[in-house]
């Protein structure tokens, strides 16, 4: 058995896998087959200052390997996070990285504000949602305006900052320098790149928000290829996520670049895929005599 | 809930492109409840597929799972045969509220909406009238089961191939009539849903209402099969695969 253990912005992780924002909720629905203490950490659904609906459905639609989703941040609010979410989750042995979404700068302060002095390890600031109007991706494909939320942030907050980015930008290690320059402890990506599907036989989008976010193994390659580039880019942690669904994926995800990492869109199809893919982890370290999973990080040879 | 590949025993085309299939799965069998459903992986597609458990045998632990090939997900589950695996997450949602002293209701299903209502026909047996309504009669399904359950059996076709030439919701007003019912339950398009609940509110009939939604994790997590309730005059996005698939049709914003 390999040291899976990592520490990341000083925070010790049982195993590098966090369950992926937006994809686990907090955890509740996937106790009964398994104790969330096995996973290194949940980065909890993103959560909005007040209440938030979410769009009109369908907001799912399947692609090749992989799936189109419009969500749209539907939340309890900050509130029923810290009252009812976190204090259930504080109580079970995993890491909890809040991932927070503002519709202005003020309210992604007013977030992290409330979040000090909780049982929360992280932020995640989420500037990278295709699928609100305001806020999110709105805020992360622009240098300037992602450098400006993360610096206001920053000064807010007493926790680790990480920034999510968006893929659906010209250059991705731009953004990142600049979050980095504003003080981002660490950055996590990539978060769903937009994508449409359309009915030929309505001529309707799948989606009754017309586009959505892409996910799955799908997007596998671009996320490989932008945790690389990221990761050569700036000199803080970096959070790989985009269609891991095997032990082997994390394990080249993490030969990109990427000291933590992040599983989504594949606990749909399994809903076991968090424990299973630690544990693919841990045999192909024994089979290829890793003794520790920090020991891969970032050791892909570009030719 | 419990996810695992469970063996199909027996498999049917039981109308021209449904199929059904019974599945030696005792745990979920013993957990499951009627308009409960079970969501499928199938090999090749990312996406599993949320199908709604037709029949319950707790005593020998198998799942009856009565399947339409409407796309490529379905297609390819209608290829499993006997002696290989279906990969099941469940038992999932909230299924339908049975009233023990209920002394009469009447279960509608519209197509392929038909097989939730038979778990629910074994429970009421005599006491239920169902309705059944299919595009045609070649489509029509499960009636001798219907029949084996004690339910009277009231079927009609679209086209008048089969029993009663017209719409579930004429036969619903006739039946309301005859049987004066405490509740009423129906699985189907969401136009026969919808004309249901409002036959049932003129009559200030308890209405439950099963329904579908595009759907990726099945356990309430994701949030994607979003449905617009309303309660108290505030409305809100639900979750098909949690809060329902059974819904009051009070609830539900048409």
């Amino acid at each position: 058995m390999a040291n899976l253990g990592v520490n990341f912005l000083g925070i010790d992780f049982k195993n590098p896998l966090v369950t992926a924002s937006g994809a686990y909720g907090y955890g509740r629905e996937y106790e009964s087959l398994y104790p969330l203490s096995e996973l290194g950490g949940i980065s909890t659904k993103g959560t909005t200052l007040k209440v938030k609906d979410g769009n009109p459905p369908p907001r799912i639609a399947e692609t090749p390997m992989g799936m189109l989703n419009s969500v749209g941040l539907q939340n309890g609010g900050i509130d029923k996070f810290l009252d009812y979410e976190l204090a259930n989750l504080s109580t079970k042995g995993t890491r909890i990285i809040a991932n927070i979404a503002g519709g202005t700068i003020d309210e992604c302060v007013e977030l992290a504000k409330r979040l000090n002095g909780t049982k929360v390890d992280m932020i995640e600031l989420n500037i990278s949602c295709p699928n609100v109007k305001q806020g999110g991706a709105a805020f992360g494909t622009n240098p300037v305006t992602a450098g400006e939320i993360t610096k206001a942030v920053k000064e807010a907050t007493e926790l680790p900052l990480m920034v999510k980015l968006s893929p659906n930008v010209t250059s991705i290690t731009e953004i990142a320098k600049s979050v980095e320059a504003n003080g981002a402890d660490a950055v996590s990506l990539i978060n769903t790149l937009l994508g449409m599907r359309i009915d030929i036989n309505t001529r309707r989008p799948v989606l009754k928000n017309n586009v959505g976010g892409l996910s799955g193994p799908a997007v596998f390659p671009i996320a490989v290829r932008m945790v690389w580039q990221v990761a050569n880019a700036v000199s803080i942690p970096v959070c790989g996520m985009g269609g891991i669904t095997t032990g082997e994926d994390a394990i080249e995800m993490m030969m990109a670049g990427a000291s933590l990492f992040q599983v989504g869109a594949a606990i749909f199809n399994d809903a076991y895929s968090p424990v299973r893919i630690v544990r693919e982890m841990n045999e192909w370290c024994d089979k290829n005599g890793v003794s520790d999973i920090n020991e891969i990080v970032g050791t892909v040879k570009a030719w | 809930m419990y996810q695992n590949k469970y063996e199909i025993i027996s498999k049917k085309e039981i109308a021209d492109g449904i199929f059904d299939f019974t599945v030696s799965c005792k745990e979920i069998a013993e957990a499951a409840t009627a308009g409960q459903f079970v969501h499928i992986s199938v090999p090749g597609c990312f996406l599993r597929r949320p199908i709604s458990i037709c029949e319950i045998d707790k005593k020998i632990g198998t799942l009856r799972l009565v399947v339409q090939v409407r796309g490529n997900g379905t297609k390819i589950m209608s290829g499993l045969n006997v002696g290989e695996k279906m990969d099941l997450l469940g038992p999932l949602g909230t299924g339908f509220t049975k009233c023990e002293k209920a002394d009469s209701v009447i279960l509608i299903g519209g197509g392929i909406g038909t097989p939730p209502m038979l778990e629910l026909s074994r429970y009421y047996g005599e006491r239920a009238s169902v309705i059944t309504g299919f595009r045609t009669g070649s489509l029509s399904i499960l009636s001798d089961d219907f029949i084996k359950t004690g339910a009277r059996l009231i079927e009609c076709t679209d086209d008048g191939s089969r029993g009663i030439n017209g719409f579930v919701t004429d036969a619903l007003k006739d039946e309301i009539k005859a049987i004066k019912p405490q509740m009423v339950y129906a699985c189907g398009p969401m136009i026969m849903l919808k004309g249901v609940a409002e036959i049932c509110k003129l009559n200030n009939i308890d209405c439950e209402i099963s329904l579908e939604e595009r759907m990726a994790c099945g356990v309430g997590a994701c949030l994607g099969c979003a449905v617009k309730l309303n309660h108290d005059g505030n409305e809100f996005y639900g979750h098909v695969c949690k809060d329902g698939p059974v819904f009051s049709a009070k609830e539900v914003v048409f």
